[in-house]
């Protein structure tokens, strides 16, 4: 089930997408969800899926397993399909007993839909493309001028980055725990709700316990080795723009004014009504 | 009495997120009462071998035999053989909870459905084996010093009261103090409780002055199981796969190659002592 | 030159009781007056407790004293002023192998003192190559920390420290936590730095096989230094040791054993090979 998610995951692989800035698949991603919510016609969605379409082609990533990531939030979409389907009102297309199907409902589902599988196809691009560390230094970078209003933007980034190196080291460690407590005769399968909650303390005391003994030391080391928050501090690897990082921006702004042109244009010309729904 | 394993073979699984080592054709039999070592190079398969003698890891084929009982077919009782094999993982005081030294020590004879009075016989008796002083009773399992934490650790396996206790490394980390009791009190378990003793351990010293039997695993394989002696007769095979012998092995065999005609099987510093001291005495004799 | 020198240094642990009302003062260090010469290596040795620990945070200002004074390299480490250019003059490397690496990438790890130093880009490029080359990790720069062996972990820590071009490296029982190979691949590396780059060494440890190649040899026990000397000299005192709640070596173990027994065995053998030829001098006498 966990293994599911693919959303957060880096899938290795040497493309264009690959190597573009981090800072521009923040932005990219932004815009395209924004976009996402502008779209309001047949032709926008037909905008919008040429360019994700796109997008993945560039990426290398095989479509399967950009879609093994909508596994994780298919009770999510098929309820929220659900509600606007059964509980929007207006001219009524089909009814069975006290359950009516009504044009905008259908209209309205099937927009939802689309929108969130973008969405969640749209940002997972985004990580399955970046590793965790030039994400953070992208988040870093991008977000720098919270700064200004105090807010401890680096220190957030340096909590994202240790986190990321420190959850496979509790996994193994609850596995151990977990056997440990086994061991001792400990029952993690059996009994009620409040039973088998119960029988998780053996667990989570260790491992809570082990967690902050983990950051004493962490902490220790980091000051050891001169850290002192984000002040006067320098990168190894500085983020740096390149060519394509130019011509990525480009592309990403000629889409948002499309789709901006499309919503305006296209409702205002009769000609054009077959493509509004 | 005794575990035996038949053709166990256990490949490494996607699934599992433990460093663990495969196992290829593990054939092993351990008998009640004996002190055995286990030894072998992190990465080596010893790890995911002790965890399948008490049933935490399934292998991928071969089958365990516990007092003559399959522990996979489906009327064996799994709990019940996990209170006769007790496990002691590395650092085992990782897994301390309870708010005080005594309570720990509780939760194993309580997971077993025993009465009050029996839980505290239980707990008191093995408090008692590892040498933790009653005052130490009330006290929390995280404000003692790191070697008590270790022995309480140990007690909460010991009150379930196996008759098989394996311990992983339990002197990972101590003080040559710390390390003396333990391993001294896992000694008089296996003489005086008569429990049988499986010692996973990386110090050659150790497991040369308290073991008679040796296992010796190298990928996933076992390399040797013989008497301890015997075993480090073979030190320059198992320097090969980087493990060693006692340092009084490489004095002794340097000391043959000297002309000076020691038994070289002596492991102990003791017998070494001994064998070097009467060998120069008897030549002093001679002459 | 003298590199850490202190007089009559004294730290107590203040521990507040629960309703935080009385305190409970423990002593950890009492007294400790030290003198570590320019690229000496300095073995601590000392049961649990014994304040060897809390001496070592003390060199590099992570702790400071109660009372008493400790220079590196000239700097009071009571001296704010200074804390940055203590911490890259003396770097630490811990027990623990996981809890000390922050980088999710080996060579982002390494370079993370630099980082926080505000050295320029490019030479933290070179600082980090030089440093992984000089621990022979340069192989596994790219790989995550979470995939290396113990030994390895701590020798990408000793990188860490070293990126930071310190005159001294203060290990608080680095090979704690290791299997033998890790011991002995951490062991070498800090005498190679020793020896190659005249790095000033305190090497904390109770593994007594470790210390028989340092310098000097310090005990400390109940926060107080007790003995004092080369490693021949301490080993000697195979009592005196014992009822410090520490070992002796093997070798020097045996060596013990046969004086006791009456031969004429000379004192401060550490090595199988010392050993050997002791005992053979002493047969062809006869």
């Amino acid at each position: 089930m966990i293994r599911d998610i693919t959303i957060g995951q880096y899938y290795p692989s040497e493309s264009v997408m690959h190597r573009l800035d981090p800072r521009v698949k923040l932005f990219g991603t932004l815009l395209f969800v924004v976009s996402l919510f502008i779209v309001n016609s047949f032709l926008g969605y037909i905008i919008a899926t040429i360019f994700l379409g796109a997008i993945i082609y560039v990426s290398k990533i095989p479509l399967s397993f950009i879609m093994k990531g909508l596994k994780a939030i298919i009770l999510l979409l098929l309820l929220s399909v659900a509600f606007n389907l059964f509980l929007t009102k207006g001219e009524i297309v089909f009814q069975i007993w006290i359950i009516k199907i009504t044009k905008e409902g259908i209209r309205l589902a099937v927009f939802l839909a689309v929108r969130l599988i973008y969405v969640i196809v749209g940002s997972s691009l985004m990580t399955l493309t970046t590793t965790p560390n030039d994400l953070t230094s992208g988040l870093e970078k991008s977000l720098h001028i919270l700064n200004k209003v105090k807010f401890p933007i680096h220190e957030m980034a340096m909590m994202m980055s240790i986190a990321l190196r420190f959850i496979p080291i509790l996994v193994d460690e609850t596995d151990k725990i977990m056997k440990a407590q086994i061991a001792r005769g400990a029952d993690f399968e059996s009994g009620n709700i409040l039973k088998r909650a119960k029988s998780l303390i053996p667990i989570l005391i260790p491992l809570f316990i082990s967690s902050f003994r983990r950051a004493t030391d962490l902490a220790t080391a980091m000051e050891a080795r001169c850290y002192h928050g984000g002040e006067g501090r320098t990168k190894m690897k500085p983020l740096k723009y390149a060519k394509r990082d130019g011509v990525a921006y480009a592309v990403i702004i000629l889409f948002l004014v499309v789709v901006l042109a499309e919503s305006i244009i296209v409702p205002r010309i009769p000609a054009l009504s077959i493509f509004v729904v | 009495m005794s575990i035996k394993l038949e053709n166990i073979n256990y490949a490494y699984s996607v699934d599992t997120i433990m460093e663990s080592a495969a196992l290829v054709d593990i054939n092993l039999e351990i008998e009640a009462g004996s002190f055995i070592g286990l030894i072998g190079h992190t990465g080596s398969g010893k790890s995911t071998l002790i965890q399948h003698l008490n049933g935490l890891i399934k292998p991928t084929s071969g089958n365990i035999y516990y007092n003559g009982k399959n522990i996979y077919d489906k009327d064996f009782n799994m709990r019940n053989l996990r209170t006769h094999v007790g496990l002691v993982f590395q650092y085992p005081e990782y897994q301390l909870f309870e708010e005080t030294v005594f309570e720990d020590v509780c939760f194993g004879p309580k997971n077993l459905g025993l009465g009050a009075d029996e839980v505290r016989a239980r707990a008191e008796y093995a408090l008692d084996i590892v040498g933790i002083d009653k005052e130490l009773y009330n006290k929390s399992p995280f404000e003692i010093s790191g070697g008590q934490k270790r022995r309480v650790a140990i007690a909460g396996v010991l009150a379930m009261q196996p008759e098989y206790l394996i311990l992983d490394e339990p002197t990972a980390g101590l003080d040559p103090g710390g390390k003396g009791e333990i391993l001294n009190q896992i000694a008089i378990l296996q003489k005086e409780k008569n429990i049988t003793v499986i010692l996973v351990s990386h110090s050659m010293e150790d497991v040369a002055k308290y073991v008679e039997r040796i296992i010796v695993m190298n990928q996933g394989r076992i390399l040797y199981d013989d008497e301890t002696r015997k075993v480090f007769a073979h030190y320059k095979e198992l320097e090969s796969i980087g493990l060693a012998a006692p340092q009084v092995t490489y004095i002794l065999n340097k000391l043959k190659e000297s002309g000076i005609a020691v038994d070289t099987s002596l492991i102990t510093i003791e017998d070494a002592c001994r064998e070097i001291y009467d060998k120069m005495a008897g030549a002093e004799r001679k002459s | 030159m003298s590199i850490i020198k202190s007089t009559r240094l004294v730290y107590d642990y203040v521990r507040l009781s629960e309703d935080e009302k009385s305190e409970e003062i423990s002593r950890a260090i009492n007294g400790v007056d030290i003198e570590v010469l320019d690229g000496e290596f300095i073995a601590i040795l000392g049961h649990n407790g014994s304040g060897k620990s809390t001496f070592a945070k003390h060199i590099n200002a992570l702790l400071t004293p109660t009372e008493g004074t400790l220079w590196l390299d000239g700097m009071d480490t009571q001296d704010r002023e200074f804390l940055w250019q203590i911490r890259q003059t003396a770097g630490m490397v811990f027990q623990n192998p996981d809890n000390q690496i922050i980088g999710t990438v080996v060579e982002e790890d390494v370079g993370f003192g630099p980082e926080n130093m505000g050295i320029e880009t490019g030479e933290i490029w070179n600082r980090v190559n030089d440093a992984l080359e000089a621990v022979d990790m340069n192989a596994f720069r790219k790989k995550s920390p979470n995939k290396l062996s113990g030994g390895q972990k701590q020798r990408v820590a000793i990188a860490g420290v070293l990126a930071m071009k310190p005159k001294c490296i203060v290990l608080d029982e680095p090979t704690a936590m290791l299997d033998p190979l890790g011991r002995k691949e951490v062991l070498q590396t800090v005498r190679e730095l020793n020896r190659r780059e005249k790095v000033t060494v305190i090497y904390i440890t109770h593994n007594m096989e470790e210390v028989i190649h340092a310098d000097r040899v310090i005990v400390m026990d109940g926060g107080q230094i007790r003995m004092q000397g080369t490693p021949g000299e301490i080993f000697s005192k195979v009592t005196e040791l014992k009822s410090l709640g520490l070992e002796v070596p093997a070798v020097t173990e045996l060596a013990y054993c046969l004086k006791e027994k009456g031969l004429q065995i000379r004192e401060g053998i550490l090595t199988i090979d010392e050993l050997v030829d002791e005992v053979c001098r002493l047969s062809s006498k006869i």
